[in-house]
């Protein structure tokens, strides 16, 4: 089956080839250095921590069929057909019924260029049966050279399932990250995704969620970006079903001749009555040379609906500024608590504490790293 | 030797000048208002001394203890000793009061070589200075002056400068807008860190701080310019005779 698949994937790509800035989903973002660049395939280093309750298994040894590739669109994604195509094995993450997984299962996906450029595409499955509960956390780590991660997580969560995903991206500074998250939420359940991009040359996001009756959804976003990098971070909320909620929230900092875009669709069907969408960008600009592009796209069929969005861009209140400088507190530092307060709320709601600790620890590295 | 001493302060904005030729020395120990009329260049002064960029200095010298103030950035001002209490505080979302207050006070102690507060000294200091402003202790994990009401700001303004002990704290019409109980409840804050080392500014526009917080001196400012100096009893005949006559007369 899964040779069938793969084999539609790669006709596919080929088909579609790379996406160009005159597409509208990349009019922005620019994959020209991905497409000149000679890859050799190499294997993703994949390591796991898994907890107890939870099943992870490589995905040849696991029965996956009805879900694996069933969910992310490698028919209109070209990135998620060159993933499906390509894609060495990969990891299976199995909530079973009605189980709590107390402690963040992690998955870490690290890269390296081998003396050339290398290119993997890590793949991830995770099902969360009905009415279980776990927290699964997602790291992206690389060293130095160039290379290109091309990963898809596909997340299915049954009924009244809740659960917290996590996504860590800090791969080395001319790394290429193109990576997709598609989620399917069943009845009534509970689902955050926490997506924090801090490294890599060129970075796409693609998140994609489809809800059914009574689901929550929340997406939250940080990019933190300087010297020259790009990220582009498109999501997609399908309220397909009535009475669902989606709140998303979106915040970008960017220093240097940075480029970042922002592209939030929600569409609520013509069933969907009482969905309660809220999408909300902001970004603070800190040099004269960094671009953002930000859009929001809302499609709404049903009639008796509350979606509100709202995207803002601004700069350092020169005013706070003095204030934290009056009171005794240094100019790089007074400013670096401004920028640290601006992505606050969403490393607040990051409820794992030691990943919370290290992303605090990461931004102020970054935003000291700045200036030295 | 005066711990402040302005010569012939110039200062303008945007190209406006707003202060035409300050005079002005204060000692240590010594509280001195200084009054006028709105746009005379109270605030300006306040803001010039310590350190806003927004004002451009075009001619005078400021020394303070000895060294040239205006060479000195805002932080440096503040770690030599200079507080300054906003007349509009400024909200800082994300920021926590205490976080905020620890960072400043220990930014201080290191200028001063002195080791930084651990934890539970500071906490124990900031809880002291606390009852002495009346303030609410859930104020302190609130974002810097975040939704707070007007008299709350106020108020925290003169905690920080408790807590921060400056040598020179410029007061800059910290007044406005509180109720007669919030201006007891600041005057006394104001007055339990009067001390011989510890010079004060009181800028404002209505004689009624000056009923609690009794000055040394009393300046009155039209148009940029000092036009009369005297005792606190200047004050008394200001709220008399009102500016106008003051300014025409001067």
């Amino acid at each position: 089956m899964i040779e069938r698949i793969r084999e539609e994937a790669r006709q596919r790509f080929s088909e579609l080839g790379y996406p160009t800035t005159h597409d509208e989903e990349w009019r922005f973002t620019s994959v020209a250095p991905i497409v000149r660049t000679a890859f050799t395939s190499a294997l993703p280093i994949t390591t796991f921590r898994k907890q107890p309750g939870a099943e992870i298994t490589r995905l040849s040894e696991a029965p996956v069929e009805q879900y694996l590739a069933r969910y992310a669109s490698y028919k209109d994604n070209p990135f998620v057909a060159l993933n499906t195509a390509n894609f060495e094995d990969g990891l299976f993450v199995h909530i079973p019924k009605g189980a709590v997984i107390e402690e963040p299962i992690e998955l870490i996906m690290s890269s390296a260029a081998n003396g050339h450029p290398t290119v993997t595409h890590p793949r991830v499955l995770i099902v969360a049966e009905p009415g279980s509960q776990a927290t699964i956390i997602e790291r992206y780590v690389g060293q130095g050279g160039t290379y290109f991660t091309n990963p898809v997580t596909e997340l299915v969560a049954g009924d009244n399932a809740v659960i917290d995903h996590y996504k860590l991206q800090t791969e080395g500074d001319r790394a290429f990250h193109v990576a997709t998250l598609q989620v399917a939420l069943g009845r009534d359940t509970n689902f955050r995704s926490h997506n924090i991009s801090l490294g890599g040359a060129l970075v796409r996001n693609d998140v994609n969620a489809v809800l059914s009756q009574g689901s929550e959804c929340t997406l939250n976003g940080l990019y933190l970006v300087d010297g020259e990098q790009h990220i582009d971070n498109h999501t997609a909320i399908d309220h397909a079903q009535p009475h669902a909620a989606s709140h998303e929230l979106y915040k970008g900092i960017l220093e240097g001749k940075s480029r970042a875009v922002f592209n939030g669709k929600i569409f609520v069907r013509k069933d969907a009555q009482k969905t309660d969408a809220k999408q909300t960008n902001k970004n603070l600009v800190l040099s004269e040379d960094a671009v953002i592009n930000t859009k929001p796209e809302l499609q709404i069929l049903a009639d008796d609906v509350r979606c509100t969005h709202g995207a803002t861009i601004g700069q350092l209140d020169p005013e706070g500024l003095f204030y934290l400088q009056s009171r005794g507190i240094g100019r790089e530092d007074a400013r670096n608590l401004l920028i640290y307060a601006f992505a606050r709320d969403i490393v607040d709601r990051i409820q794992v504490a030691a990943l919370r600790d290290q992303l605090e620890k990461l931004l102020l590295e970054k935003l000291h790293g700045n200036r030295n | 030797m005066s711990l402040l001493e302005i010569k012939n302060l110039h200062a303008s904005v945007g190209g406006r000048e707003i202060l035409k030729g300050i005079d002005l020395a204060i000692g240590a120990g010594e509280i001195h208002a200084i009054m006028g009329p709105n746009g005379s260049g109270k605030s300006t002064l306040a803001q010039v001394l310590s350190g806003r960029d927004l004002y451009h200095v075009t001619e005078g010298q400021v020394t303070y203890d000895g060294k040239d103030l205006l060479e000195m950035s805002p932080e440096d001002r503040a770690c030599e000793g200079i507080f300054m209490a906003f007349q509009y505080p400024v909200e800082i979302p994300g920021v926590s009061n205490l976080y905020f207050l620890k960072a400043a006070l220990n930014a201080i102690r290191k200028h001063q070589g002195l080791a930084e507060l651990d934890a539970m000294d500071f906490l124990g200091l900031v809880k002291e200075k606390m009852a002495l402003m009346e303030m609410d202790e859930t104020l302190l994990n609130r974002a810097v002056n975040t939704g707070f009401s007007g008299g709350e700001k106020k108020r925290n303004e003169i905690f920080q400068m408790a807590v921060l002990e400056p040598r020179l704290a410029i007061l800059d019409e910290t007044d406005s807008g509180l109720d007669i109980d919030a201006l007891k409840i600041v005057a006394s804050g104001v007055n339990s860190l009067r001390s011989p080392a510890r010079a004060m500014i009181v800028v404002t526009h209505y004689q009624r701080l000056l009923n609690y917080i009794v000055p040394d001196f009393v300046h009155v400012l039209a148009e940029g310019r000092i036009v009369k100096s005297g005792g606190k009893e200047l004050a008394l005949e200001l709220e008399e005779s009102g500016y106008a006559e003051m300014v025409e007369t001067a």
